[in-house]
């Protein structure tokens, strides 16, 4: 019985709705995310744009433009190419249809549920884990159906090799739900209302080792998942380093997870964790650069292909600015350097440069990958996606730019001080200055959300093309041992 | 010393031994072929879409 039914119609094509609905869905929530986020920066430059409303309030807004762009962008976009290239590499359908229909509803309906309680002020207070309890149940719940569907496909897979992107959407899906479970352990007091498990500084840590994790595993460890399986797609070349690939991720895997006390320079955590979070951070640059000329490298040889292709030129350019941010991060996870930037914009800048730059542009030239072969459409125009491609690029650096030069000015500001002692600047002169780069950056995002809208429209007549190809979603025969 | 500082160090060892055979068991020359097979394994892969266009009447 089970023999034949692995061979009826249904089951011998790959499951490609499911990846169909997280690919639109990640445009929509980018667009979303990032209109809130240009709110919000419009917000810090005019500070009246809150009209005095506390539902528009930066205090409100930001943790939900935060979960936005991460979860609602980067999560569908990530459940999208991980269910893609899990099945594609694997040769083999996801194990369950409905479990990883379950993954779509569930994880919409958790982000609708962000969306209408973080504005109302329900939040646990701890960044980029704001959302209270009951959201994070259901959370938790919709991620162990997405490890049992992502891992369910790999152990009834039909090659025997694992793809190393499947390396890397594993780990990012494991180590996101340990991280989630435990920083969201709480206390409930009412529907809406939770303390933490922890207390004092142990608080902080788990925070930060949350926090620092998800940069590490849900921005980081995710896209790169995407970024070893389609560079080398679209580029039709193979990986520069199969071994590099191999080393790239241990290594990740292995120092990654002790970067966290970083975020705690100069607090009431330990000095010896301190300087733990900075070594460790430091050696991160190691992985993080082999990973990047991986990525570049795979390239080699066919560099020609930057000037046609402008979805290859999202996904290097991306990767660059992976290299970029992954030097500053350890440069300013140096406790010195850090005296001067933390609390300043140059984390925003930080921040921007890997999740607009990274996180965003891989995404953003792998969705055009995908978008027409799922669709089994043609791209409506690569002219468009040249003009989002600049759009972004000129978006990207106007706003970390600007919030270099702002945030070292901050820091420089505040430190500053008389011959006898007392502070030159107070701190409203510090905010009066920022002025012209809050509106710089303002704009910077202005022009990566324009891109966003170019794209959504370029997809959008793709996808509504009456022109329909046949789509390549047949699972091949068993490869026999060769 | 006590017994958990004894095994916080015999852990960085025993995951440092792990790392290191890690990086000589991918860089040996006896894994070349099967890794060169591995990293083609997406680009052998055929998921273009198709060349037989044909209009849609129902949209």
């Amino acid at each position: 019985m089970a023999e034949t039914a692995t061979s009826t119609v249904g089951t011998d094509t790959y499951n490609y709705k499911v990846v169909r609905q997280f690919a639109i869905m990640a445009i929509i929530w980018g667009i979303v995310g990032m209109t809130v986020g240009v709110y919000i920066a419009a917000e810090l430059a005019w500070p009246w744009l809150n009209f005095d409303i506390p539902y528009l309030t930066f205090s409100r807004l930001r943790p939900l433009h935060t979960n936005a762009v991460i979860f609602a962008f980067g999560g569908s976009a990530l459940f999208a190419t991980s269910y893609y290239v899990v099945q594609r590499t694997c040769h083999v359908r996801l194990i369950s249809d409905k479990l990883a229909a379950f993954t779509f509803w569930g994880w919409q309906l958790v982000i609708v549920l962000a969306a209408i309680t973080l504005p109302q002020g329900f939040t646990s207070t701890k960044e980029y884990a704001e959302l209270e309890w009951p959201i994070d149940l259901l959370m938790a719940v919709v991620w162990i159906a997405y490890a049992i569907v992502f891992f369910g496909t790999i152990a009834k897979r039909r090659v025997s090799h694992i793809y190393v992107a499947n390396w890397f959407y594993g780990a990012f899906i494991i180590t996101i739900a340990i991280l989630h479970i435990f920083n969201s352990l709480a206390i409930p007091v009412s529907m809406w209302k939770s303390y933490s498990a922890y207390a004092g500084v142990q608080d902080a840590m788990v925070q930060w080792w949350y926090g620092h994790n998800a940069v590490g595993f849900f921005l980081t460890a995710g896209f790169l998942g995407m970024m070893y399986y389609f560079v080398p797609k679209q580029a039709q070349r193979p990986v520069y380093s199969y071994r590099l690939s191999i080393v790239h991720f241990w290594a990740l895997i292995f120092t990654y997870i002790w970067a966290g006390p970083h975020h705690l320079h100069y607090t009431a955590l330990p000095d010896w964790t301190q300087s733990l979070g900075m070594v460790m951070s430091l050696i991160l640059l190691a992985p993080s650069w082999g990973g990047m000329i991986n990525g570049i490298m795979t390239l080699s040889g066919a560099w020609e292909k930057l000037r046609s292709d402008p979805i290859l030129r999202f996904m290097i350019v991306a990767i660059s600015f992976y290299g970029m941010s992954t030097f500053e991060g350890p440069m300013m996870a140096i406790k010195t350097v850090n005296a001067l930037s933390h609390y300043t914009d140059w984390t925003i800048g930080h921040v921007h440069s890997g999740a607009l730059g990274w996180v965003a542009m891989i995404t953003m030239g792998s969705l055009y990958y995908l978008i027409p072969r799922l669709f089994g459409r043609e791209l409506y125009s690569i002219k468009l996606v040249e003009v989002h491609f600049w759009t972004a690029t000129i978006g990207v650096v106007l706003y970390i730019t600007a919030m270099w030069v702002s945030g070292i000015m901050q820091g420089l500001m505040w430190r500053a001080v008389n011959p006898d002692g007392t502070l030159t600047y107070s701190f409203v002169e510090s905010v009066q200055a920022m002025h012209p780069y809050y509106v710089t950056r303002w704009l910077g995002g202005v022009l990566f959300l324009a891109g966003m809208l170019i794209m959504a429209y370029n997809i959008l007549k793709t996808v509504t093309s009456p022109q329909v190809a046949e789509i390549n979603d047949t699972i091949p025969a068993p490869a026999l041992a060769h | 010393m006590d017994i958990w500082t004894l095994f916080q160090s015999i852990w960085t060892i025993i995951v440092m031994i792990l790392f290191v055979s890690i990086v000589v068991w991918a860089y040996s020359s006896k894994r070349k072929s099967a890794f060169y097979d591995a990293a083609h394994l997406p680009i052998d892969d055929d998921d273009s879409v198709g060349t037989t266009v044909k209009e849609k009447h129902h949209v």
